[in-house]
């Protein structure tokens, strides 16, 4: 089943994010990387690696985050996993808080990466920096 | 010039000193048209580079760097984590195992930060950023060095080019970050990214003596 990976700046979002998407999705691994390692609004490249490293399966795992660099820090962290988990890894453009329960949902029914990506690109913001 | 391993942490040591005199300075500026946690989120950052540093160095400049960079990525906090934090990491890519760099190394190390910065934050001249800084210090010193100016001379053009990139953020609109939320209120105020990087520059040159 694959996994999910919620980047916010703020750990409130990413927690509340990831007990809202549970209650539909019971069974999925969602991980929740918000704010920085000392409890400050931002985001935090290492600890986006240990969420990964946390829901990642071979199934693979979609990483969807809030705003700007929350998207940086997530690219980063991506460029430090292993060649392998690298390929099975995706940062997706959504809107954060439909896109994670609508992730959630297909995660739950068994859908893989490619087909939960086609199922939430009409909730894409284009907030990825061009 | 050349600086040696030691002399690139000083350096290191004393932009962390400059950020932390500067923290109220640069968070009150990216509190105007930003999210106001520039400084702070610099002086954290920068008080971790000092840490590390203390503890691990690594064996040559380019480790120097690859570690500041990675602690910079996952103690900043802001944007300004990943853009510094990768420009630090391509500016040790390029130093690699250098025990002593002069400013043709320097100038190469620059190259790679900018590209470094404008290929993670996909920004470019314009965008109200650090990139508005820092492309025309680099520019300057390129063209300094070419025209045959000593070492501190080059850095010292690149330094007032930087300054000079800093002010003119304040006339143009933000297109990236959260000042591009403001769109065209953001006219006016000068781009906190930007004002670190000149900081950055102008600490560098202060501390070249040759």
């Amino acid at each position: 089943m694959v996994g999910l990976v919620i980047v916010s700046h703020s750990e409130k979002i990413a927690e509340g994010l990831k007990e809202l998407a549970g209650q539909m999705a019971t069974d999925v691994s969602i991980a929740a990387a918000g704010g920085t390692n000392d409890g400050r609004l931002g985001t935090d490249a290492e600890k986006i690696i240990t969420a990964i490293n946390k829901v990642y399966t071979q199934d693979g795992v979609l990483v969807l985050f809030d705003i700007g660099s929350a998207y940086m820090s997530a690219d980063i962290a991506l460029e430090c996993l292993s060649e392998e988990m690298r390929e099975k890894v995706e940062i997706l453009d959504t809107a954060l808080v439909e896109g994670t329960i609508t992730a959630a949902i297909e995660c739950s029914l068994n859908k893989s990466l490619t087909e939960i990506k086609e199922e939430l690109k009409s909730l894409s913001i284009v907030k990825m920096p061009q | 010039m050349s600086i040696n391993r030691a002399k690139v942490i000083e350096i290191i040591n004393k932009i962390a000193d400059r950020i932390e005199e500067n923290k109220l300075y640069l968070t009150e500026l990216d509190a105007v048209i930003g999210d106001g946690d520039h400084g702070l989120n610099m002086s954290k950052g920068f008080h971790a580079v000092r840490e590390k540093l203390k503890e691990d160095a690594g064996n040559n400049i380019g480790d120097i760097l690859k570690k500041t960079g990675m602690t910079l990525v996952s103690n900043v906090g802001g944007a300004s984590g990943p853009l510094y934090g990768t420009a630090f990491m391509k500016a040790g890519l390029e130093a690699g195992s250098k025990e002593e760099i002069d400013v043709i190394d320097f100038e190469k190390m620059l190259t790679a930060a900018l590209d470094g910065i404008k290929m993670r934050g996909k920004a470019v001249l314009e965008d109200k950023t650090m990139v508005d800084a820092i492309e025309p210090a680099l520019y300057a010193l390129s063209k300094a060095i070419q025209l045959g100016l000593s070492s501190k001379e080059a850095l010292k053009e690149a330094v007032d080019a930087a300054y000079k990139g800093v002010e003119h953020t304040k006339a143009i609109i933000a297109r990236k970050g959260r000042a591009s939320y403001l769109a065209e209120r953001s006219i006016g105020h000068q781009d906190a990214g930007a004002t670190s990087s000149a900081l950055i520059f102008k600490t560098i040159y202060e501390e070249i003596n040759v």
